[in-house]
């Protein structure tokens, strides 16, 4: 038989509606290479294998008695942030290594809802934050392509594991670049919807006002399936929109002829290395041969895009993690001399040091006397970047730049030095102020690693850039090589 | 942008998080790496900038104020690391006196 992991979803879906073969057939063939290779990547905090075949077998059912759902049988695999009711839940942290979910977020009940089976609960950094999966409590992740180098993060075991065909795609979320970095730098597809496309019910928060969950996959089109069914409005997350989702399937097909292309110069005067640079010109021959106008911008204020998230994310992530404090749930020290030593060593031991670094900031940000100066100044900061988008996409459908400043890097290259390391989202993070959609599609490879470029549009236009990246890997072949793991 | 080692004690105390005395002079090095790279900022005037704490500027909806979730204490107490009688047990925070 072919080698099923190398299928899409839509020829996978054909080869079960067909009985080409099982939903069991398949997933065991998944398990059995997650079984030969995770070891070499870890790109799983859980494997569920008994629940998967279950579910394969319940699949097969569905298909044998012609009550087949829309994803019904395709083998995916949840970012370990996503609560997954009865399974470990871990969010790659010790505070919460000991946590087995009473309930299920609302994207892995979209998903079982779908008939989809779930492999299994990918490797992170810790509560999301990082850019490297070095921050796991449990290990770091290993880039597919070069095994000494890192896959990107925060959802750098998602990108891992469908980067070496151990699932279909997998889910993922992006504050700042948490699904695009590690797609461009594993090579795949990764989609950052709109801010309240997808709930947030049952996704560990980190900083809510940036938080939203995504995909990670080969292809645009096995994207807009996953996002499809993932996405809608969830009354259990205030923050949700309450807006139809398009059939994203479908939409992929229209042509992208007429649509214009704005290229901010701020992320083109910035000396990046010159294969970059070169894989971001070829690739807008592809679009240009597509009739897609491709024209110069300016975003005044996207130079404050980094100063301003890191104010942001780190003060809502010490509002966020302070319910961590060995009570109820999680991580507790041993022998508390009282109730203030259990909070405080409770803390110091149940999280890393990026994290805790993070709390610190963001304490020092919201507190009294430093508010104005830091998070209100931030708050107001935002504004501008988002009305620079919202002023561009007056002129222009869409925003295209590298997805990161460059390709993956070896590990512990970067873990010194906090502020080189945030530097990797400086492409990314500005979508997430703005709360507009993003995807990075792979445009090209350097010395064996791949390079992502990354389109961003105006709000609840999934479609749109689903669309231009579908095209462009009709054009080229990036998106179809894979990495020599087996 | 310098803290002292008196501003990161009080910080963490705030966050109750409980950091050695050694740790702080690598620590102290790499927040104000951080407010020294936030300080950017400070180049921009936003004195009639409103702030934004929603991206997409939306008000939080109202639900109706009616009891949703089922009592699932039992349940929800899995997870606890010290339980008694049903109640989360922590040390003691009320000092008798004999």
């Amino acid at each position: 038989m072919t080698e099923l992991h190398k299928l899409s979803i839509k020829e996978k879906l054909k080869g079960l509606k067909d009985s080409t073969f099982s939903s069991q057939e398949l997933t065991e063939s998944y398990l059995k290479r997650i079984k030969k290779l995770d070891n070499k990547i870890n790109s799983f905090i859980t494997v569920l294998e008994e629940r998967a075949v279950k579910s394969a077998k319940e699949a097969d059912q569905r298909y044998a008695s012609g009550s087949a759902l829309p994803l019904d049988g395709i083998p995916i695999a949840h970012k370990d942030i996503f609560c997954t009711e009865g399974v470990l839940t871990s969010c790659g942290s010790r505070m919460l290594s000991n946590f087995i979910s009473p309930y299920s977020s609302t994207v892995v009940k979209n998903f079982e809802g779908s008939g989809s089976v779930v492999l299994g609960k990918t490797n992170m950094d810790e509560f999301a934050m990082g850019s490297s999966n070095e921050t796991s409590y449990f290990g770091e992740v290993k880039n597919p392509w070069k095994e000494d180098y890192v896959p990107g993060g925060s959802s750098g075991g998602s990108a891992a594991c469908v980067s070496a065909g151990l699932a279909s795609g997998a889910t993922g979320t992006d504050t700042g670049g948490s699904i695009r970095q590690p797609a461009a730098l594993c090579g795949l597809t990764g989609i950052k919807p709109t801010y309240g496309r997808v709930s947030r019910y049952g996704m560990i928060a980190f900083a809510s006002s940036l938080d939203q969950g995504g995909v990670l996959t080969k292809t645009a089109e096995d994207a807009a399936y996953m996002l499809k069914t993932m996405s809608g409005h969830d009354p259990k997350d205030s923050t949700s929109l309450n807006v139809e989702v398009p059939d994203f399937v479908k939409e992929i097909n229209k042509e992208i002829k007429g649509l214009r292309v704005g290229l901010p110069k701020q992320f083109f005067s910035m000396n990046l290395p010159e294969y970059v640079e070169r894989s971001i010109n070829e690739s807008l021959k592809v679009f240009e041969k597509l009739g897609v106008k491709i024209i110069d911008v300016d975003l005044p204020h996207i130079d404050l895009s980094l100063p301003i998230y890191y104010v942001i994310a780190p003060a809502e992530c010490s509002a966020n993690l302070s319910r961590y404090d060995g009570v109820k749930f999680g991580y507790r020290c041993e022998d508390p001399k009282n109730l203030e030593d259990l909070y405080m060593r409770t803390r110091e031991e149940g999280f890393g040091s990026e994290v805790k670094r993070r709390i610190l900031i963001g304490t020092y940000a919201l507190s009294a006397g430093y508010y104005d100066a830091y998070y209100l100044k931030a708050q107001k900061c935002r504004r501008l970047v988002a009305n620079d988008f919202k002023e561009t996409f007056k002129s222009v459908d869409l925003i295209l730049s590298p997805t990161a400043p460059d390709t993956s890097f070896a590990l512990g290259a970067k873990t010194s030095d906090p502020v080189e390391m945030y530097k990797q989202d400086i492409f990314t993070i500005p979508a997430n102020l703005a709360g507009l959609p993003g995807i990075s599609v792979p445009c090209g490879q350097h010395q064996g690693l791949p390079l992502g470029l990354q389109l961003v549009s105006d709000n609840l236009e999934e479609s749109k850039i689903l669309r231009m990246a579908h095209h462009f890997q009709l054009n080229t072949d990036w998106h179809k090589s894979w990495p020599e793991l087996d | 942008m310098s803290l002292k080692n008196q501003d990161l004690e009080q910080i963490a105390y705030l966050a109750r998080i409980n950091i050695d005395k050694d740790k702080f002079p690598s620590l102290k090095k790499e927040l104000e790496s951080i407010l020294e790279l936030v300080a950017k900022m400070d180049s921009v005037n936003t004195e009639s900038v409103v702030p934004m704490s929603h991206p997409l500027d939306l008000s939080q909806p109202l639900r109706k104020d009616k009891v949703t979730e089922k009592d699932d204490r039992k349940n929800l107490q899995k997870n606890a690391p010290s339980i008694k009688a049903g109640l989360f047990m922590v040390p003691k925070v009320i000092e008798v006196e004999d």
